[in-house]
């Protein structure tokens, strides 16, 4: 009489099904499809997708990569850290390098303007979480990741470090200002 | 010679040496869950920032070794024991092989200590997804290997002996549902295992100096076939204990083998995609590649899960109404043994797993919405949803099982028991909820201090995430209450309870007589017959109660995944 028993009918395959469970097995398969289609849905009408645009790299191309574009575009330093604060011009490529136990340098953006965003790590893992916005991404060393992102509210933004890479890695905060 | 002795109160027969290999296995997870539980402690009242209680080296160590010997050492380690009472004694048959069991048992013991003597040393606080390139000692790596080669050996004896139970044709037909699912863990177990080896053997090579690199995201790839996959092992696992407890309490049968057995045929072919939730917001992999797999191909594992949890609670209801629980919608689920820690554990990690581990664990692996909650503290919340409830919990309520009939000794303090599984189940859920609200908020995951001291910027929460995480550790404390309260339960009864006698009725040992030891005095047990046969109610809803609870976890999901959906479409337009 029980689930630790073999089944009653040797042949249990073809023992018919009651309606409860057709029912309910019909129910959840569409739920799923539902929620299958949602994802290309958005990729063709949502606006929120990760591109994957991503190149082979290592520390000393990226670091000279993002040292070029700090060169180009530095329009001053930032006080309290000393790192240098950027600004591009709008639809440029723009390049952030995560490592111990910074990110850098402090990128200014202009509202409404769309930048193809360069994200790498010259040493261990990071993670990209810009806040409050709430946009978190996977920085992986070796990898270099090419983002399109066009900021639609402006202020202060701050990349708070949400991959642990050692014991300062709750000091590793970045910025981007968005006018 | 009889090595055979059967249960008196359950009708279980246990062969000797699977009988010892159960215990020994059932003690082992029970003191590494009392590590991780200890542990907890550390990680939770750092978290919760007011109190801030580690400094960060310790509490990245405290954590690193929380999350191995919870996820890993743990569960593991129990279900070793639930693969051989669903070999060994659900089929009446002796255990293929006992003396290669006990040396996988050596080796996972052996590989535990060791990484557990790795992370202590202080130099291998890595997390236990240990992501190159930041490297810990070589006997960290070394210890994972050496457990995971343990419990294969574990999944070979009990795939031995399902092959000796047929051969010496100890059941009639086909194997029973529980054992079914015990098997589909197997198979998810090997896989798993198999993913671990070809990842952490190279990694172990590198870190003595043997591989001078290691591509990072090829090992998150990888990994992941190790680290989620290893949590589906509990998965399959825990549903079949779902499945063994509504039949042991209620006498409940399968509302339908087919649909039940290929709920668990799903989970072989697709639960193991889901490893792809991790890597959503990686550089390098394409979009049909996440949707393919984080979808476990078009949600059928999801289906699976939905199937389980019209199928558990149904075949329950449909036996409590054949016992005359019949009035309205939900007098078979009033009336059910709410005192018995067995049920409520159960019933407890049934609703918890599936109303909140599976809804958030869905809507966080979509592939786009994940990145407003990859690597937040939304993360652990879902999974302490369904490890540390769905599958701890129902071990727990396993276990206050097992203590009567594989271990005959009455319980320790059965009040208490009594208790354990509302007080942990409250507790976690007040964690869990409040945890996944900060995660919305942004907090981040393996993070030592939300205020950031000493960073040369600066950040500032909003107060309601300090808020969140403040009444998240308070649940959090109040569920590691619930999980000493299991602890003191079970080592009680095994140091101080009462040895049952032959006859001391199953749930009413509670109370139970001093008496004899163990005698081995069967020489075969009798054949496992097939179930009674049962008419099939094809047309009627049996189980209207089981029905509406199905479709109310059913607008739960589509709510709030269309409200993740609405917070996303809110954040910067990416593409």
């Amino acid at each position: 009489m029980s689930s630790f028993q073999p089944p009653a009918d040797r042949i249990w395959w073809n023992v018919p099904v009651g309606k409860q469970e057709i029912v309910w097995t019909g129910i959840a398969l569409v739920w799923c499809l539902i929620m299958f289609f949602m994802m290309p849905y958005w990729h063709v009408y949502g606006k929120q997708n990760l591109s994957t645009e991503a190149y082979q790299t290592n520390a000393e191309k990226y670091t000279e990569a993002v040292e070029a574009f700090v060169a180009e575009y530095q329009t001053g330093v930032d006080e309290q850290s000393g790192i240098p604060i950027v600004t591009p011009p709008a639809g440029s490529d723009i390049y952030m390098l995560g490592r111990l136990w910074q990110w850098y340098p402090i990128i200014e953006l202009e509202k409404g303007q769309s930048y193809r965003l360069h994200l790498s790590s010259i040493d261990w893992q990071h993670g990209f979480s810009l806040q409050p916005v709430n946009i978190n991404l996977q920085v992986v060393p070796g990898y270099e990741m090419v983002i399109n992102v066009a900021p639609d509210t402006s202020g202060e933004f701050t990349v708070v470090c949400n991959e642990y890479c050692g014991i300062g890695h709750h000091t590793m905060l970045g910025k981007i200002y968005v006018k | 010679m009889a090595q055979f002795r059967v249960c008196p109160d359950s009708g279980f027969y246990f062969d000797k040496s699977a009988e010892s290999l159960m215990k020994v296995n059932a003690v082992a997870g029970v003191v590494f869950l009392l590590i991780a539980g200890l542990l907890a402690l550390g990680v939770i009242l750092t978290r919760w920032q007011e109190v801030h209680l580690l400094p960060a080296d310790l509490f990245y160590q405290v954590l690193t070794a929380h999350g191995i010997n919870a996820l890993i050492f743990w569960v593991i380690f129990f279900e070793m024991a639930v693969l051989y009472f669903a070999s060994s004694t659900l089929l009446r048959t002796r255990l293929a092989a006992p003396r290669w069991a006990w040396a996988g048992f050596a080796l996972m013991i052996i590989g535990a200590v060791m990484n557990n003597i790795a992370v202590l040393q202080g130099n291998s606080s890595v997390m236990m997804t240990s992501y190159v390139p930041m490297q810990a000692a070589p006997h960290f790596y070394l210890g994972l290997i050496l457990f995971a080669v343990g419990a294969l050996i574990g999944c070979f004896v009990f795939l031995g002996t399902l092959v000796i139970a047929k051969d010496d044709n100890t059941y009639d037909g086909s194997i029973p549902l529980v054992v079914f699912g015990a098997l589909t863990a197997t198979i998810i177990a090997i896989f798993t295992i198999a993913s671990g080896a070809i990842i952490l053997v190279p990694t172990f090579l590198w870190s003595i100096g043997y591989i001078n690199h290691i591509d990072a995201e090829m090992y998150r790839i990888i990994w992941w076939a190790l680290g989620h996959s290893s949590q589906q092992i509990n998965v399959a696992a825990h549903v079949s204990i779902w499945y063994l407890i509504t039949g042991i309490l209620f006498g409940a049968r399968p509302m339908s083998e087919k649909v039940s057995r290929f709920a668990f045929l799903l989970y072989i072919f697709f639960l193991q995609l889901a490893s792809a939730h991790h890597i959503l917001v990686d550089p390098g992999v394409s979009s049909e590649w996440k949707i393919f797999n984080t979808s476990y191909a078009m949600y059928l594992a999801v289906l699976a899960s939905m199937i389980h949890g019209l199928t558990v609670p149904g075949a329950m209801e449909v036996a409590q109404r054949s016992k005359g629980y019949t009035k309205g919608l939900f007098e078979w689920l009033r009336k059910a043994p709410w005192g018995n820690p067995t049920f409520s554990g159960f019933f407890f990690a049934l609703i918890i797993f599936g109303f909140i581990g599976g809804i958030t664990g869905v809507v966080m692996g979509t592939e786009q919405i994940n990145l407003i909650i990859h690597n937040t503290i939304y993360v652990p919340a879902h999974f302490h949803a369904t490890v540390a409830v769905g599958t701890t919990l129902t071990f727990m309520a396993l276990t206050y099982l097992l203590i009567p009939v594989l271990f005959r000794r009455a319980l320790f303090l059965p009040w208490m028991a009594k208790l354990q599984p509302y007080v942990f189940s409250l507790g976690m859920t007040i964690m869990i909820l409040f945890l996944l609200g900060a995660g919305t908020l942004g907090v981040s995951r393996r993070h030592w201090d939300m205020d950031f001291t000493g960073a040369a910027l600066s950040f500032d929460y909003p107060g309601t995430a300090y808020m969140m995480m403040a009444v998240g550790a308070i649940g959090g404390v109040l569920g590691i209450v619930g999980g000493a309260m299991f602890l003191i339960v079970t080592v009680g009864s095994l140091l101080f309870g009462k040895k049952l006698e032959p006859s001391a009725g199953l749930f009413q040992g509670f109370c139970g007589i001093p008496l004899a030891d163990s005698v081995y005095d069967v020489e075969q047990p009798p054949r496992l017959e097939r179930a009674a046969p049962a008419e099939h109610h094809v047309d009627g809803f049996e189980a209207p109660g089981t029905f509406v609870l199905a479709l109310a976890l059913l607008v739960c999901f589509v709510v709030y995944y269309a409200i993740n959906w609405d917070y996303l479409a809110s954040v910067w337009p990416m593409g």
